[in-house]
């Protein structure tokens, strides 16, 4: 864990190391809650060996569910945050239901295929904006106290959930329940023989990493104060799934190494040049090819 | 007399045209070794799949300790007590041995949906994963990763999961595949230490370890149970000599 460990200082630190004023924050909280994502998306594939495309319309229902509260005038986070999580987790519920009954290259398209009908779903809620979108008329209250106006307190807020986050994904994959995850991703038929259906175990991870997704929405609409049906898009969902692969599959730090790396790559990227896109795919792709077990591999063997 | 633990009745497989599992019948008793012999393509391995629950027979049954195990899947049977070893080595590579066993050690030390303590600092799981490692001779090898081990101690370690699932009949899906002379040697002697303690359903290629083991034994050939008896009787039988001499059948 030492790696994440270091970043979430360096971001702890970030705002009085000249990267204080809005552009940098507004990059840094992207960051982290990218970060987030890939950390509940990590708990899914390197824990459960569920390689899903469809995670950003989880991330997507916690933000519409911002949205939708935000229209009936209810925005405090008492509410909104178990309502997101709830929407989310349930959601996740559902479509694992059936879902986890496949797996493989079959498991990859029905997430995709629930995906896509989460966004067109999105496209088409006319009283939210449809698919131009919703604006916040604010951002989520906290006891009715408008803290995370705050630019400083929103950083260290989406800081702090990153760090539960990593922290809570760590203690879940070290207990029982993620011993037998674990042992049903490496080998299932071994899990069996021992007596553990694997299905149970996977359903209520992919539920808890919905509603941790649903939880980084919230964090999602509010940084940008505005949440459109992009949100849940599967392009969106492969960026989430690449920076869980680029970070690495062997520990649960490669999320938090892969979202960062791939945000700064292509925010770098996007300054030298508008053509960007020609440069940022190939390197994904030799990074895929030559940097066996992602980053966190490649810090491993020094 | 008791009800055998393991009795298997009229069981039936076919595949396409051909019956691999054809009306076997045969029961185990309860402590000793019986061992299932038979040539390649005897159906062997079906029959074993039929056994644990990974393959559904067309018909029969299967009681084990008084219950019907037809329709229950792998994971059932597994924790009534019903524990397989495979053929080909299927150990967690990324774990540890001691939590390879461990994890059967939870498979029945109460509910698994805990998800804040770290089951690895559980000493009550360690403690018994131990054991079952001692018991095959793995307790120095606990820290090291399966993937590390060699292949005989693969396939001790997949041994001790087994043990480690204090089953009430240990199902041994040809243990000593693939392991050399001395690997050979020590997991005969093995298989001898745990006799006294558990019964054993032992399916193997081997006939020198079938016959230095097995208290009764059963010989396959073309799906049907041809002869259950002693190890001597067996060696004696006719119909098991041709067979297994790849004469035509005289019955």
């Amino acid at each position: 864990m030492r790696a994440a460990l270091i970043l979430l200082a360096a971001l702890a630190a970030a705002p009085f190391l000249g990267f204080g004023e809005g552009y940098s924050l507004t990059l840094l909280a992207r960051v982290m809650i990218l970060a987030m994502a890939a950390v509940s998306l990590w708990l899914l594939v390197g824990g459960g060996g569920m390689v899903s495309l469809g995670h950003a319309a989880l991330l997507g229902i916690g933000a519409y569910a911002v949205v939708v509260l935000d229209d009936a005038r209810i925005t405090d986070a008492a509410v909104v945050v178990p309502v997101a999580m709830g929407a989310a987790g349930l959601f996740a519920l559902v479509t694992g239901a059936v879902a986890i009954r496949t797996s493989g290259v079959q498991f990859i398209m029905i997430t995709l295929a629930f995906g896509q009908m989460a966004f067109f779903t999105a496209s088409s809620l006319a009283a939210y904006g449809g698919d131009d979108g919703y604006t916040l008329y604010g951002r989520t209250t906290v006891l009715g106290q408008r803290w995370l106006e705050d630019r400083l307190a929103f950083h260290y807020l989406c800081l702090g959930l990153l760090a539960l986050t990593l922290f809570g994904g760590h203690v879940l994959l070290g207990s029982r329940f993620g011993r037998v995850l674990r042992a049903a991703r490496e080998n299932p038929l071994r899990a069996e023989a021992v007596g553990f259906r694997p299905y149970p175990y996977q359903l209520v991870a992919y539920s808890i990493a919905g509603a941790v997704a649903g939880l980084t929405g919230v964090l999602l609409a509010n940084a940008a104060e505005f949440v459109a049906p992009s949100y849940l898009a599967w392009q969106r969902s492969g960026d989430l799934l690449f920076m869980v692969i680029l970070g690495g599959l062997g520990s649960l730090q490669g999320a938090v190494l892969g979202a960062v790396a791939f945000v700064l790559l292509e925010e770098w990227l996007g300054h030298i040049t508008e053509h960007w896109r020609l440069i940022f795919g190939p390197l994904l792709v030799l990074s895929v090819l030559f940097m066996k077990g992602g980053l966190v591999g490649m810090l491993r063997r020094g | 007399m008791a009800e055998p633990l393991l009795a298997v009745a009229g069981l039936r497989k076919r595949f396409g045209g051909l019956a691999v599992t054809d009306d076997v019948t045969f029961s185990v008793a309860e402590g000793g070794i019986h061992a299932v012999i038979g040539p390649n393509g005897a159906g062997k391995t079906t029959l074993i799949h039929q056994l644990s629950g990974t393959l559904r027979p067309d018909a029969g049954s299967i009681r084990f300790g008084g219950r019907e195990l037809v329709g229950m899947g792998l994971a059932r049977r597994a924790r009534l007590g019903l524990a397989r070893s495979f053929q080909i080595t299927s150990v967690l590579a990324g774990f540890s041995a001691l939590e390879n066993a461990a994890l059967a050690v939870q498979a029945r030390s109460g509910p698994s949906f805990r998800f804040f303590r770290a089951a690895a600092a559980e000493r009550a799981l360690n403690d018994q994963a131990m054991t079952a490692l001692e018991q095959v001779g793995l307790g120095a090898r606990a820290g090291v990763l399966a993937g590390r081990l060699s292949h005989g101690e693969k396939r001790q370690l997949e041994l001790a999961i087994a043990l480690a699932m204090q089953p009430r009949l240990l199902l041994l899906d040809e243990p000593l595949a693939g392991a050399g002379p001395e690997e050979t040697e020590r997991l005969i002697g093995i298989l001898l230490g745990l006799k006294g303690t558990y019964t054993i359903l032992l399916v193997e290629h081997d006939m020198q370890a079938v016959f230095a083991l097995a208290d009764r034994i059963s010989v396959l050939v073309y799906g049907r149970v041809i002869a259950t008896d002693g190890p001597e009787a067996i060696r004696a039988d006719p119909a098991v000599r041709a067979a297994y001499l790849g004469e035509d059948e005289a019955a």
